[in-house]
């Protein structure tokens, strides 16, 4: 038995790699050459450069980025937020490559790309990344402040003080169905658990892993008497809709969407609404409502990585984001981008994708931080006990 | 490099014995780099425990006390659970069906077994969850045909059967080569003296199969404790597992600072697997002089 004996402690091993692979990943250190003296050929350190006038006017930033000549992006799905479109974009615009790479992560994987690729070449420029990862990014002093040329538009609670952190496009919980399938699709939360749903209300992932569908919790919790201080009606009414049997475990994806196997699921509104064209084109008829009785909204953010292998290139991409065209093709992927309302002020919205947006009523609340911290706590000692069985 | 060298300088008619262990020399490295390194990296974080408000890191056993609690002791027995039960129900099945093949007139049924065992063990992974859902899942073939209620698929028990799936093949390609070393004369004198058939297996076959039996048990265990994407992609968190959990803790949009305790739960599968071992290493040398 020899061979089974090594082919177990093969598997052992390949166990243990995996289980560390983020600690062990392969270093092959290459500082970019250009990386530290990129922009001083403007006069200035782009790496310390806090707003394009300290480049002497974005011109002279484009002028910098393009020298370096790359970006290098991570986590940055091309059918999310519709950033396929607005990687293109960029490119076509200023000329210079972007390499994406692992358009799946998700934010833990980016803070880990920063911290452990530092000073290398393929190290992420910018990042992506939810809310509390902002905060504790910036808290552990990963990024660099920089300030957009439309930074006074954004909202005094959607952006850290110096610029360490600037929150970009957001959306709220909705409801997505496949109306061919199902005759009358839910509108609240309290209609999910109606026996006709049964086996059929997804989630995009895990709450405990995926942030859209621990907003997905937050607000169930939110229809069902809790608060930003209390999830746990959220994880109560999950525990009810597994009891009932409607609870599906299957995450939802395009692909599954389209099987048919996830019916009905609960994710981000500019998901949801994004699959609904190309559904259409499979027969499917998926309708996107964000429910009246749990409404919870909430924004992804931006950073600059301090140690960016091309930083010019990095502040001209956030220069580009938190333009009026940047936020439009945002809302082209029916994500609502934070500049929205000033947009609407001073009429550079793109009025046609606005009204593609799925409707909604009221203003949205944000908890704070501590809030936050605390539901996920909640959360992850008590999400496995409420749907498993 | 120094291998070759070695050997060839070696003087005919037995090599000195002291430079024997040269040979494994690349083997130890390799050993020593891909899994010398990450133990060492897994243990050291596992006990540092990183105070979440101040971010001072300090050694202790915090995250091992946690990894013992609650949601994850429950996904560490729901995991050997799981694994228990295919590993015994996958032995049980696939000696079986090892039996009856070979003991079969047709070699080419043989052969196409055991073929296709070779590449279904192999198979497993998110194709293998999904062509399950499109099976027996909410709208699968067969539900849907059936009549079948929602939710068949999406439990324990049905997460048991998909990893049957890779395991019963897997427990044939272990145990049909201990099964073709049972010679047929030790049945002919068995028979010769008296024994009936139920007395052969009592007293000669299972004795004699025992470590291969063994060894197919481990294997499988710890193929089915293991198992990530399978679970992921089919019963995400309805079912716990510790593969699971250390992933949420790990990567993902939600929690934060919760790597070490990720640490924490993978030593304790090191530990249950070494458990696993230490049960079957003694057994198997008491009984394993047989197949030589």
């Amino acid at each position: 038995m020899i061979a089974s004996r090594v082919r177990f402690a093969g598997l052992a091993a390949f166990l243990l790699v995996g289980a560390t692979a983020c600690g062990a990943a392969p270093t092959t250190a290459a500082p970019s050459a250009g990386a530290s003296d990129g922009g001083s050929a403007a006069g200035v350190d782009a790496r310390t450069a806090t707003s394009a006038a300290d480049f002497g006017g974005l011109d002279k930033l484009v002028e910098a980025a393009k020298k370096e000549g790359k970006l290098h992006v991570i986590a940055l799905p091309p059918d999310w937020a519709n950033y396929g479109k607005i990687i293109e974009a960029f490119k076509a615009k200023y000329g210079i490559e972007i390499e994406s790479e692992t358009p799946d992560a998700a934010s833990a994987d980016e803070i880990n790309a920063v911290k452990t690729r530092k000073g290398q070449d393929r190290a992420p420029d910018v990042l992506d990344l939810g809310q509390s990862f902002a905060i504790s990014g910036a808290a552990e002093g990963l990024f660099a402040p920089y300030k957009v040329e439309t930074w006074d538009k954004i909202p005094e609670n959607q952006k850290e003080a110096s610029g360490l952190w600037f929150n970009d496009y957001g959306g709220y919980v909705s409801i997505g169905c496949d109306a061919k399938k199902i005759a009358k699709c839910p509108e609240t939360y309290a209609d999910l658990l109606k026996p006709e749903y049964k086996g059929k209300v997804a989630l995009n992932g895990n709450p405990t892993k995926s942030g859209s569908a621990f907003a997905g919790v937050y607000a169930a919790a939110l229809a069902n008497g809790g608060s930003f201080d209390d999830i746990q009606p959220g994880l109560d009414f999950f525990k009810k809709l597994k009891e009932a049997g409607n609870f599906n475990p299957v995450e939802t994806t395009p692909a599954t969407i389209e099987k048919g196997e996830t019916q009905i699921s609960l994710d981000w509104d500019y998901n949801n609404a994004a699959y609904a064209p190309k559904m259409a084109e499979k027969g499917l008829d998926w309708k996107t409502v964000i429910p009246s009785d749990g409404k919870y909204f909430q924004l992804y953010a931006q950073a600059i990585n301090k140690d960016a292998p091309h930083p010019a290139a990095a502040r001209l991409w956030q220069e580009f984001l938190y333009s009026p065209e940047g936020q439009n093709l945002y809302l082209g992927g029916f994500a609502r981008p934070v500049l929205l309302p000033a947009m609407k002020a001073d009429g550079t919205v793109d009025a046609a994708a606005e009204a593609n947006l799925p409707p909604v009523e009221g203003e949205p609340t944000f908890p704070t931080e501590a809030q936050v911290n605390k539901a996920k706590e909640v959360l992850a000692g008590g999400w496995g006990a409420a749907v498993s069985g | 490099m120094t291998v070759p060298a070695v050997t060839a300088a070696a003087p005919r008619g037995g090599r000195p014995r002291s430079k024997n262990w040269l040979g494994a020399l690349p083997l130890l490295v390799v050993t020593a780099v891909a899994f010398g390194i990450p133990a060492l990296t897994l243990l050291a974080g596992a006990f540092t425990v990183k105070d979440p408000a101040t971010k001072v890191s300090s050694f202790g056993t915090a995250n091992l006390a946690r990894s013992l609690q609650g949601p994850y002791l429950n996904a560490l027995l729901s995991s050997v659970q799981l694994s228990a039960v295919v590993a015994v129900a996958a032995a049980v099945a696939g000696t079986f069906l090892a039996q009856a093949v070979i003991t079969s007139r047709f070699t080419a049924l043989r052969e196409a077994v055991l073929t296709f065992s070779g590449v279904l063990s192999n198979f497993g992974g998110v194709p293998l969850a999904f062509i399950w859902i499109a099976t027996l899942g909410n709208s699968g073939v067969i539900t849907t045909a059936l009549g079948l209620g929602p939710g068949v698929l999406y439990n324990f028990w049905g997460l048991a059967l998909v990893y049957m799936y890779f395991s019963v093949p897997l427990m044939v390609l272990v145990v049909t080569p201990a099964l073709d070393g049972l010679r047929p004369q030790w049945r002919e004198a068995a028979q010769n003296n008296g024994a009936t058939t139920w007395q052969f297996w009592r007293y000669v076959g299972i004795p004699v199969l025992t470590p291969a039996l063994l060894g197919g048990l481990v294997l499988l265990f710890g193929g089915a404790f293991a198992a990530y994407a399978t679970a992921y992609a089919m019963v995400g968190s309805t079912v716990p597992l510790v593969t699971l959990q250390i992933a949420e803790a790990l990567t993902g949009d939600v929690l934060i600072g919760y790597e070490n305790v990720a640490l924490a739960l993978s030593l304790d599968m090191i530990v249950i697997a070494l458990l696993v071992m230490a049960v079957y290493l003694p057994l198997q040398k008491r009984s394993s002089r047989w197949l030589r």
